[in-house]
């Protein structure tokens, strides 16, 4: 996983709510066994005209000034439905390492700091500015400083991130998750112990 | 202290707890099938990792598998057949036990695990799929995630994990005949919202659900995903052990006893304190239909199908708006003058011997209606088998359905089975978003009795007054 860094990248903005992960990646793209290569498939259905092949000019993001954004500004419950690890693999592929909502679907929400993503809850009002902001000016950039916990606007918008110090260090140095936790193999282990003694049944 | 029976479960699975950081929670059981596991292995040769307990693994083969045949010779689409046959290697490479394509044990791996008692109460159980909150119908902590997670548990055995809060769904009161676990599942995210249970573990509680029987209990948590919640549970009691003794997995013997004591001691304490409650009339729950493209866009089968001008809510209104764009339906409409073209019974969610008994038994000496598609997909061989063996088979394909081969079919129609653009089907599986079952296709989530009598008339019908 490549650290995150801070950076100030293009926001591109998706007013709709409860985007799905049905929506993000389509299922007739999970029977790949690989991670890579899904950011074509994003959005496949809204994206692509009937063809499959042809950009669909009325999507989103399919507008130029959207070009090349880092940042996704999203309506409320991103991400629910299936725990597919394949939506944050195709929305990083894709380009983006910041998605920003009022709300995250638990799953898909614990699956983008896996890869590289974060994901930033701002309040209703908030959304409603920096949807307002991006709406009024093309290609307008959102800074994104994970370190120091904010993100800004050139309209002055100034937010607070709020992130677990643990997942935010993960994110910061590109942490294996699974080194981490092997770290406490012998507290594993001695769990085990006590497991096995206190319900042998399920070891059988 | 007064605990609920999550809070139990979480206590005694916490393997530790830093300063600052995650939680890391045991996992007892992990559940694996094609579409979301390859990635994890991948991770694990990369790393040159081995499983911890290998186990602690149960896998079949369901999204891919398509239900004209059985057998691998079946599988056409070449990426698929990657899939599977990786699958297949994995497991033996790391000693997995897995029911192939080929196995009679085979099905959706949802279905299968409590054909075998492969999850107990009290345990915690994980797999890459959101429907894995079925088994918490055991009193069992089982959620979906993702396939990083997959590989995390493979290696460790736990999982990095914040604790939920908790809700009680209190459902009191009697079902009404033709009521059912899905209708209780959708009326209660037509209440909450499809993310009214975000952040949370719901037990569901109540006369209600107490009077489920185990299949539906797994309904009625299956669906706990899509009102957003981590998992959903119910305590386990008298019809909890009853279904698990004797199962392959089961405790035997001594042990049995010493885990129906240990099971008893689970439920929530007298007094335990939940952080959200939430209580419906099981008798005002009528057959349940959803009219748009989220599960919480459901209506009573005789009501009306509402437009925005129904909610006060901006988003919600933007919400009605497409969806009745996208259903190509109209507000104030009925939904007993909507044509349908495909009818299925079949998923984690509804593939279970007792609906194709309900669905049969509305079927028996009756005729699908001109122009409809109806397709019955058990959910694993060894439903299939028991409904053969009662001869409900013969009374779907009188009926004019189609009799399939076990799969996830068209619940996500990975496997081949799917709608055409503008194709409308009543279907008893768990998702109704935009193209979930085929680009364009137009999903109406109900249960298996309310889809065989829809097969029947080619519209919904209210089966309460419907013979």
């Amino acid at each position: 996983m490549q650290p995150y860094k801070k950076h100030t990248s293009i926001a591109a903005l998706m007013d709709r709510s409860n985007v799905d992960t049905d929506q993000i990646i389509p299922k007739q793209f999970l029977k790949k066994v690989e991670r890579t290569g899904f950011g074509i498939h994003l959005f496949h259905d809204w994206r692509y005209l009937d063809d499959g092949i042809t950009p669909n000019p009325d999507f989103e993001l399919n507008k130029p000034a959207f070009k090349g954004a880092k940042i996704l500004v999203a309506g409320d419950n991103f991400g629910c439905g299936s725990s597919r690890e394949h939506a944050p693999w195709a929305i990083e592929d894709y380009g983006f390492n910041t998605v920003i909502s009022t709300s995250f679907a638990d799953i898909f929400f614990s699956n983008c700091f896996k890869n590289g993503i974060i994901p930033i809850k701002v309040t209703p009002a908030e959304l409603d500015a920096l949807m307002a902001e991006i709406s009024g000016n093309e290609g307008v950039e959102f800074t994104v400083d994970l370190e120091e916990e904010k993100l800004t606007t050139p309209g002055g918008i100034v937010i607070n991130i709020e992130v677990d110090p643990f997942r935010k260090q993960s994110l910061l140095e590109g942490l294996d998750d699974i080194a981490w936790s092997l770290k406490h193999e012998d507290k594993i282990t001695a769990f085990e112990e006590k497991h096995k003694q206190q319900l042998p049944w399920l070891w059988k | 202290m007064n605990r609920t029976m999550y809070e139990k479960i979480w206590d005694s699975h916490l393997v530790h707890e830093p300063e600052g950081g995650t939680p890391l929670l045991y996992v007892d059981r992990q559940l694996m099938h094609e579409v979301t596991s390859p990635q994890a292995f991948e991770g694990m040769k990369l790393k040159n990792r081995k499983i911890r307990n290998p186990h602690s693994v149960l896998a079949t083969m369901d999204h891919c598998v398509p239900t004209t045949k059985a057998g691998r010779a079946t599988l056409v689409d070449p990426i698929a057949k990657k899939q599977i046959e990786t699958m297949a290697a994995n497991c033996d490479e790391h000693g997995l036990n897995l029911y192939d394509m080929e196995s009679p044990n085979n099905g959706v791996i949802h279905i299968v695990v409590p054909e075998h008692g492969f999850v107990h109460p009290g345990m915690v159980a994980c797999c890459g799929d959101s429907h894995t909150a079925t088994h918490g119908a055991f009193g069992a902590l089982a959620f979906g995630i993702g396939t990083s997670e997959v590989e995390h548990v493979m290696a460790t055995q736990t999982l990095q994990q914040k604790k939920s809060k908790t809700m009680q769904v209190k459902v009191d009161g009697k079902l009404t005949k033709f009521a059912t676990a899905k209708d209780i599942a959708l009326a209660v995210i037509g209440k909450i919202g499809t993310a009214g249970g975000t952040g949370y573990v719901i037990e569901f509680a109540g006369e209600a659900v107490r009077n489920l029987t185990m299949e539906g209990r797994m309904t009625l948590c299956n669906m706990a995903i899509e009102g957003g919640a981590r998992a959903g549970l119910i305590a386990p009691d008298q019809t909890t052990f009853d279904y698990l003794e004797g199962k392959e997995f089961a405790p035997k013997g001594d042990d049995w006893d010493a885990a129906v004591t240990y099971w008893k001691s689970l439920v929530s304490d007298e007094g335990a304190t939940f952080d959200a409650v939430v209580e419906l009339d099981a008798a005002e729950i009528a057959p349940q239909v959803t009219w748009g493209t989220s599960p919480e866009q459901v209506i009573n089968v005789n009501a009306p199908i509402p437009g925005p001008d129904d909610f006060d809510d901006k988003i919600k209104k933007q919400a009605a708006e497409s969806a009745l764009k996208y259903m190509g339906l109209e507000a104030g409409q009925s939904l007993t003058d909507v044509k349908l073209d495909i009818i299925f019974i079949g998923s984690c969610t509804n593939g279970r011997i007792e609906d194709f008994r309900a669905a049969a038994e509305l079927l028996k000496g009756k005729k699908v209606a001109p122009g409809i598609q109806a397709i019955a997909v058990p959910g694993s061989y060894l439903v299939k088998n028991q409904a053969e063996a009662e001869g409900l088979d013969k009374i779907f394909v009188e009926a004019g359905w189609e009799w399939r081969e076990p799969s996830c079919s068209m619940c996500l129609a990975m496997n081949g089975d799917q709608l055409a653009p503008g194709q409308r089907s009543a279907s008893t599986s768990n998702r109704n978003f935009e193209g979930r079952q085929g680009k364009g296709g137009r999903t109406h989530l109900l249960s298996p009795a309310m889809a065989a009598a829809a097969s029947v008339a080619g519209t919904f019908v209210d089966i309460r007054d419907w013979a």
